[in-house]
This record gives structure tokens, C-alpha cells and sequence, in this order.
């Protein structure tokens, strides 16, 4: 689909504002722009080992934000947050595995011959999901739309990025994602999220977190060639027999216009935390406003109604 | 020692779950074909009975809001916005007390409830930003701009009124504020409607009229309390309004938008609500009983005022009740995605 040019209030193109498959970084007032970047996090390859949570903290000096044991499996970081920008999710379940062969060459099956039921070749009832959560940097961003100062911005890479120094602090960003990506940082009230590496993006670096990452798990690149990327190993995936595996944001007819970071999940979103079907809440918004006149012209016939009855009443 | 690794080869990304790279998936298929392939084969896919979560921690995060800042925001700009109109309208058809009654409540609701929306910021000092730019996506945005307009009307409408001064600048600003008034009272549904929140977001298309008539049962409270019986005949009129469209327009809420109304009749934004419920029963009566006794009226008035105070408060709550819990975000979406596309593997042989 060809980019278009709208604005916000220009009224007959604002549905493509707020709904659809469009180029954000050109809807952002970049007629000239490099590639929408963004992240494709290959769950099936991710390995837990955290190196982008940790990546991503050191690079953004992000503080502390709670050392806490959950036993919720590896997980103690809990979920997305103010100050956590990248979050691997652990899911531990009662499913079994394809067939879980590490690829290991034994000239002697030595866990065979110590008769252990869980030597190469065979399935066991148990699988351990893992996955990198991050921001979604949607096409249609609902935090960027109810940011009521331009704290919340497009970059000319197509990504969502906060102002801290414009940043108010009026949390209505917050239950506007309907990931539950971005949220308040208690010390200092303003809201924070990953930037995708804004910075880095500007020197044509990749982002920390794909940086860090060991398995490539998670791919950083021009969003038109992950997409392409993603599609393969998908295939890749199917034809192995991984019939679990899909694709999650990858689409951009979706409730946000797709995902400029998305995902290959292993097993429904919401066992990873996501939602099933988000929706950028502003797509219901020019509905909203409609309610919202319709009402206040009603109570302004209620309140005529009152001093017309009132008189004997 | 990898099995690529000798030949100088690693799989890297390209690593294949749950299969030996390479290898054939019939190893997948177990237990009468019901591992990875099943629903391939057209084994039945039964559609899940409950729903699925990450630990039972919720989706999206829940507003941060105070709700003494935000709640109180949305019971005092209702009741700010209809007092205006109650206050003009009074003053047109000669009721001076009811409309100095208000007008004053008009302008201090409005800035009480500017202070609430300063006061939840997380940086105070920086609220002037809220006027950096002008957004209709954001009706926070279009909330600061409207309240900056609307309290310095207010101000001086109150001011005139109750000082007998400026009577010309007064009827203008009078004017003025039961213009943006009705403006004041509804725009608040959209506030909290825009968000992901599931019992504020679904409950969009009523919203408005619950806080409509919710802020109108407030300014009749206002009148009744305040002004003399013989001057209250439209503040009874238009308590009955307000009671009347919001009770209904919440009913017609709650059974619309089925499961993701159950916050509101459940804990703490339940009780709100129940509350809110009995007490505006409890004022309607009691107005249009106490036409001619000062105290009744009063006490009336109170209860409506408490009774519009409790609606917001159970709205608030019972919006950070289906934040917290999972289901409110996943059932619907999945609801939807059912429907959408209905599961494949049901056709039987
Ligand atoms: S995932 Fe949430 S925080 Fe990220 S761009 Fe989308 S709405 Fe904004």
C-alpha cells in the first residue's frame, strides 16, 4: 500500500490515522525517511540466558527496579515495565516437546545405558517456553496518540519514543498500551519505555538488546525484511513439524496496524503475557467524541426540560 | 560437541524447536496423532474451556491514577459542567440564588478539579506542557484546553454574580461557561473510555450519558442544598433528569458489554456503585418530596451530591478491577478471535 501523508483533523483521512497498514514515519511528518526499523524476537531460538534484559539496562542506565525472588520459574522480573525494557518471559508446561534432540553425538549413549527415560529420541511431557518481551513500537501507537504534551513521539525510523524532558508525568499513556508496555517510574513520576535504542539507531548501531543477544533470537532490521525473515522460518517451522509455531504483530491488518517489534511464538499469545487480539484504543475514539456531543446535547435539553418543568415542580 | 559443529557449521537462528535440525517431524506424532501435527491431521481441536495467562499477572498495567485526584477529576468536572448550565439557566428565568448557588459551585468544582489533575501529575510543575500542543487523539489534551477556558469563565461569572459587578462582562461569561460547560460534563466518558482498560473502553458508547447524568444529579444536589425551595423547582426537574439518563444508561452498559461489566458489581467499584445507587434513589425521593421543607431539601440535595460522588468512584475502581485481572483483557479478545475465524479441524470425516 502506498504511504500516505495525513494529519490529525484533516478529516477525511483521518480513519487512516488511527486504523489500517500505513507508513508511520511518513503519517509522522517524515516525507523523507531511512526504513521503519524494528525487531523480530525469534522465540524458538531464545535460550533465557537474559543477556538482553541485562544489555539493555547497562546501555539505558536503567535503575534497579526490585530483586526479588517470584518462583515463577526464571522469571524475576515479572513483566514490561518503567524500568525494565526488555523482559523474558519463562513458561514451564505439561506439553510435550516435538522431539527435544539437543543434537549431541554420543558414541556411546551413556543415559541410555543408565536406563534414564529421558536419553536423545525420546519425548518427554515437558517443554520450557522462553521469550524477550519488549515495546511494540505499533504502527498505531495508542500512547502516542493520548499523549496530551508530544512527550510521546514518531522517529523518522518509524519507532515511538519518549521525551523525558517534556514528560509530564500524566500516566494517561499507561493504561492506553493495550500490551502493558510503558509505565510510571515512581521516583521521578514520568513515564518510560524502550526507545528501541534511539540513540544507537542515530550512529547506525543496533540496539542493545539485539547486540547482546547470543542465539539471535532477537533480529534488528529494516521492517520489510523481517517481515520476509520471519515468514521463512515460520515455514521453516511448519514443514519441521513445529505446527505451534506462528507469528505474533507480524501482521499489519491487525488491531494496531501490525508491530514494528513482533514475534514467533511458540503456543497462544497469552500464555506469553500478550494479549490475543490488541486493538489501538484510539480506533474507536472518532465513536467516542461522537457519544460524547450527543450526550452534551442532551444534557443541555435535560437542563432546558428542568427550567421548562421546573416551574411546577 | 554439536553435531554442525564438527562439519564447522552451527544452526545460530536457524535452529529448528522441538526437532533435530533436519530430521523428518514424524517423531512429533505420538499418542494416536496428537502431538505437534494434530491439528493438521484434523484431529479435533477443542476450543479452551478457560482461559490462559501468564501467572495470572494482568495484560495491560493499570492506570496509575489516585483516585482522590482522578476520581474526584471526574465527579467535580460533572458537576462543574452542569452547575453552569443550572446557574445560567436560573439566572434567565430570575432565580437569583440558585444561580449564585451555581455559579460560585461551578467555578470551585472546576478548580478543585484542575487541582486534582495537577496534583496526580507526576511532575507538577511541568503542567504547562499540557498546553504545549493541541491533540483531538488525546482527550487529555483536548480536557486541559477546554478547562483552560472554561475556569477563568466560570471565575468570572461567579465573580459577577456574587458581587452584583460587571453585570454585562457577567452575562457573557455566564454565557460563555453553559457553553463549555456540557463540553465539561461529558468529555471526562472519553477520558477514561480511551484507554485498554476493558470496563472503561467497552463501556465507550454510554459512558457519556452515565457521566452526563451523573454530573446533573450533582448540580441539582447543589441547588437543592444550597438555594431556597421556592428557586428549586428546576433543580428537582433536573435531578430526575440526571438520575433518570444515568441509571438508565448504565443498565443499558451493563448488559450490553456483558462479562467486562462485572467489575462493576463486584468488590470495591461494585459497593461505589450499589451505593450510588441507593443514595440517589434515596435524594430523588426525598427533592421531590421536600418541595416545601428547607431541611429535607437539604438533606436531599447532599445525597445526590454523595450520590454522583459514589458513581464515579465505582467507575474509577471498577476500571482498575478489570485492569488487574487477566481475564477481563484475554476472554473478550479470544471471544472475538472465535468468532472471527472459527477453529479449523471440527469437519469430521
Ligand atoms: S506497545 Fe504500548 S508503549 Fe509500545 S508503542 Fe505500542 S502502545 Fe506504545
Amino acid at each position: 500500500m502506498a504511504p500516505v501523508d495525513i494529519q490529525i483533523g484533516r478529516g477525511p483521512n483521518l480513519d487512516g490515522a488511527l486504523l489500517g497498514d500505513t507508513d508511520p514515519a511518513t503519517q509522522g511528518g517524515y516525507p523523507d525517511h531511512p526504513p521503519r526499523m524494528g525487531f523480530f524476537t525469534d522465540t524458538s531460538v531464545c535460550i533465557g540466558c537474559k543477556a538482553c534484559e541485562v544489555a539493555c539496562k547497562t546501555w539505558n542506565a536503567i535503575p534497579e527496579d526490585g530483586l526479588v525472588f517470584t518462583g515463577m520459574s526464571m522469571d524475576n522480573s515479572q513483566g514490561l515495565g518503567a524500568s525494565t525494557w526488555r523482559h523474558v518471559a519463562f513458561i514451564e508446561q505439561r506439553k510435550p516437546v516435538a522431539a527435544q534432540d539437543p543434537g549431541v553425538v554420543h558414541d556411546q549413549n551413556v543415559l541410555e545405558l543408565a536406563g534414564n527415560p529421558t536419553a536423545p529420541g525420546t519425548n518427554g511431557d515437558f517443554r520450557w517456553l522462553m521469550a524477550s518481551d519488549v515495546c511494540k513500537h505499533c504502527t498505531h501507537a495508542a500512547c502516542l496518540d493520548v499523549c496530551p504534551t508530544g512527550s510521546l513521539f514518531r522517529t523518522e525510523f518509524g519507532t515511538v519514543v519518549v521525551q523525558e524532558d517534556i514528560c509530564n508525568g500524566c500516566g494517561y499513556c499507561i493504561p492506553a498500551c493495550p500490551y502493558g508496555v510503558i509505565d510510571q517510574r515512581k521516583e521521578d513520576g514520568r513515564a518510560w519505555k524502550c526507545t528501541l535504542c534511539y540513540d544507537r539507531l542515530s550512529v547506525g548501531q543496533e540496539p542493545a538488546c539485539a547486540k547482546a543477544c547470543p542465539t539471535d533470537s532477537i533480529q534488528f532490521g529494516p521492517l520489510d525484511e523481517l517481515r520476509e525473515r520471519a515468514d521463512a522460518r515460520l515455514a521453516r517451522l511448519h514443514e519441521a513439524g513445529v505446527a505451534d509455531a506462528r507469528l505474533y504483530g507480524r501482521d499489519p491488518q491487525d488491531g494496531v496496524g501490525g508491530d514494528g517489534a513482533f514475534f514467533l511464538l511458540l503456543d497462544e499469545p497469552e500464555v506469553y503475557g500478550l494479549p490475543p487480539d490488541p486493538v489501538v484504543t484510539t480506533r474507536d475514539l472518532p465513536s467516542m467524541w461522537k457519544h460524547v456531543t450527543v450526550a452534551a446535547a442532551t444534557l443541555v435539553g435535560g437542563a432546558l426540560a428542568a427550567f421548562v418543568a421546573g416551574r411546577r415542580l | 560437541m554439536t553435531e554442525n559443529r564438527l562439519r564447522g557449521v552451527r544452526p545460530d537462528r536457524d535452529a529448528v524447536t522441538g526437532v533435530a535440525t533436519g530430521k523428518p517431524a514424524k517423531l512429533g506424532r505420538r499418542r494416536g496423532g496428537k502431538g505437534r501435527g494434530g491439528r493438521r491431521d484434523g484431529a479435533p481441536t477443542v476450543p479452551d474451556a478457560e482461559f490462559t495467562s501468564y501467572y495470572n499477572l494482568p495484560v495491560i498495567n493499570k492506570p496509575v491514577w489516585s483516585s482522590l485526584d482522578i476520581a474526584g477529576y471526574l465527579f467535580l468536572g460533572g458537576l462543574a459542567g452542569a452547575a453552569s448550565l443550572l446557574g445560567a439557566g436560573a439566572q434567565a428565568t430570575g432565580r437569583p440564588a440558585l444561580s449564585q448557588v451555581s455559579k460560585a459551585g461551578a467555578f470551585g468544582a472546576g478548580v478543585l478539579s484542575l487541582a486534582g489533575l495537577v496534583h496526580d501529575l507526576g511532575r507538577p510543575s511541568r503542567f504547562l506542557n499540557m498546553l504545549r500542543v493541541f491533540k483531538v487523539t488525546s482527550p487529555m489534551s483536548v480536557g486541559s484546553w477546554l478547562l483552560a477556558g472554561y475556569v477563568p469563565l466560570a471565575g468570572v461569572a461567579a465573580a459577577s454574580s456574587l458581587s452584583g459587578k460587571a453585570p454585562r462582562i457577567g452575562m457573557a461569561a455566564t454565557a460563555g461557561s453553559a457553553l463549555l460547560g456540557p463540553a465539561v460534563a461529558s468529555y471526562t466518558a472519553a477520558l477514561i473510555s480511551d484507554t485498554a482498560v476493558p470496563a472503561w473502553h467497552d463501556g465507550y458508547p454510554e459512558m457519556p450519558f452515565v457521566f452526563v447524568g451523573s454530573g446533573a444529579t450533582a448540580a441539582a444536589g447543589l441547588g437543592l442544598l444550597a438555594a431556597p425551595v421556592t428557586q428549586n423547582g428546576p433543580s428537582r426537574a433536573m435531578a430526575v433528569f440526571g438520575v433518570g439518563t444515568e441509571l438508565a444508561a448504565f443498565e443499558r452498559m451493563q448488559r450490553r458489554i456483558g462479562m467486562t461489566a462485572e467489575p462493576y458489581s463486584q468488590g470495591r467499584g461494585g459497593g461505589y456503585l450499589r451505593a450510588g445507587k441507593i443514595l440517589s434513589g434515596v435524594g430523588l425521593v426525598g427533592a421531590l418530596l421536600g418541595r416545601r421543607n428547607r431541611v429535607l431539601s437539604a438533606l436531599s440535595g447532599a445525597a445526590l451530591i454523595a450520590a454522583s460522588a459514589a458513581t464515579r468512584w465505582g467507575i474509577f475502581h471498577a476500571g482498575l478491577q478489570s485492569a488487574t485481572d487477566p481475564q477481563y483483557t484475554i476472554v473478550p479478545q479470544r471471544e472475538r478471535l472465535r468468532a472471527a475465524a472459527p477453529p479449523v479441524g471440527f469437519a469430521e470425516p
